[in-house]
């Protein structure tokens, strides 16, 4: 199950509706070992294609290296579909390379009403998973957004 | 000449979950034969048919290696090599 902000949501959304009809991509940066987003990171796609999506290798190196001074893991990595569902592709299964990421895609395809959908990919099995969508961690028990979820 | 190399979450098995190891050569592709020597298995998870695989980001220090020779890119003692899954899809 992903847990996710809203406004993180949104922001991968706008994203997605930014760069479309080619696809968008990036990353939402979280607490190692919290499995909780909240830093996002909207990648360039070196591609720039509607049917593929490569992170630019210099900004990838900037970016895990970032994360890596922070004590932060990839725990979401987006990308957009805008032509198709959001469905991971036979090439998006075989390039997942973060077994502990969600990989959330959004499809574009429609103007009005997007589809937002999030899937573990481990060996290449892919596995869906519910998404919560939150105001706040607060009380989500997820921890932090400062505190509070009683024990 | 000791590089230190990162590896990533995915390949860690092979490290025995280490995030960094260390590992001599004067190039890139020496580097990983050292690197098989003691953490067997993940040298075909880097090389594919003599090419680095098209999955996988190599850095040396901070420049990708596929704009330095591949496999051939020169390494000095004290340099860094950081592997990275490639992100990408479709």
């Amino acid at each position: 199950m992903l847990v996710i902000r809203r406004d993180l949501v949104d922001a991968m959304v706008a994203h997605a509706r930014r760069d479309h009809p080619d696809e968008a991509c990036g990353i939402i940066a979280g607490p190692e070992g919290s499995d909780r987003p909240e830093r996002f990171v909207a990648m360039d796609n070196a591609e720039r294609s509607p049917t593929f999506y490569r992170f630019d290798s210099a900004e990838q190196f900037r970016v895990w290296r970032e994360m890596d001074r922070n004590d932060e893991a990839p725990v979401v990595i987006y990308h957009s579909h805008t032509a198709t569902e959001a469905y991971p592709s036979r090439t998006d299964v075989s390039y997942a390379g973060e077994p502990e990421a969600h990989y959330v895609l959004v499809s574009t395809r429609d103007p009005e009403q997007y589809e937002l959908r999030s899937y573990r990919i481990v060996d290449g099995v892919v596995t869906e998973e519910p998404v919560e969508v939150v105001e706040s961690y607060m009380f989500a028990h997820t921890g932090a957004d400062d505190t509070p979820d009683c024990p | 000449m000791a590089v230190i190399v990162s590896i990533p979450t995915i390949l860690r098995t092979h490290t025995g979950g280490q995030k960094s190891v260390e590992a001599a050569g004067a190039t890139l592709a020496q580097v990983i034969d050292d690197l098989e020597t003691n953490h067997g298995g993940l040298k075909q998870r880097l090389v594919k048919e003599g090419a680095l695989h098209r999955f996988v980001n190599v850095y040396v220090n901070d420049e990708d290696v596929r704009f330095a020779g591949g496999l051939e890119a020169a390494v000095k003692d004290g340099d860094t090599v950081t592997i990275l899954p490639a992100v990408a899809g479709g």
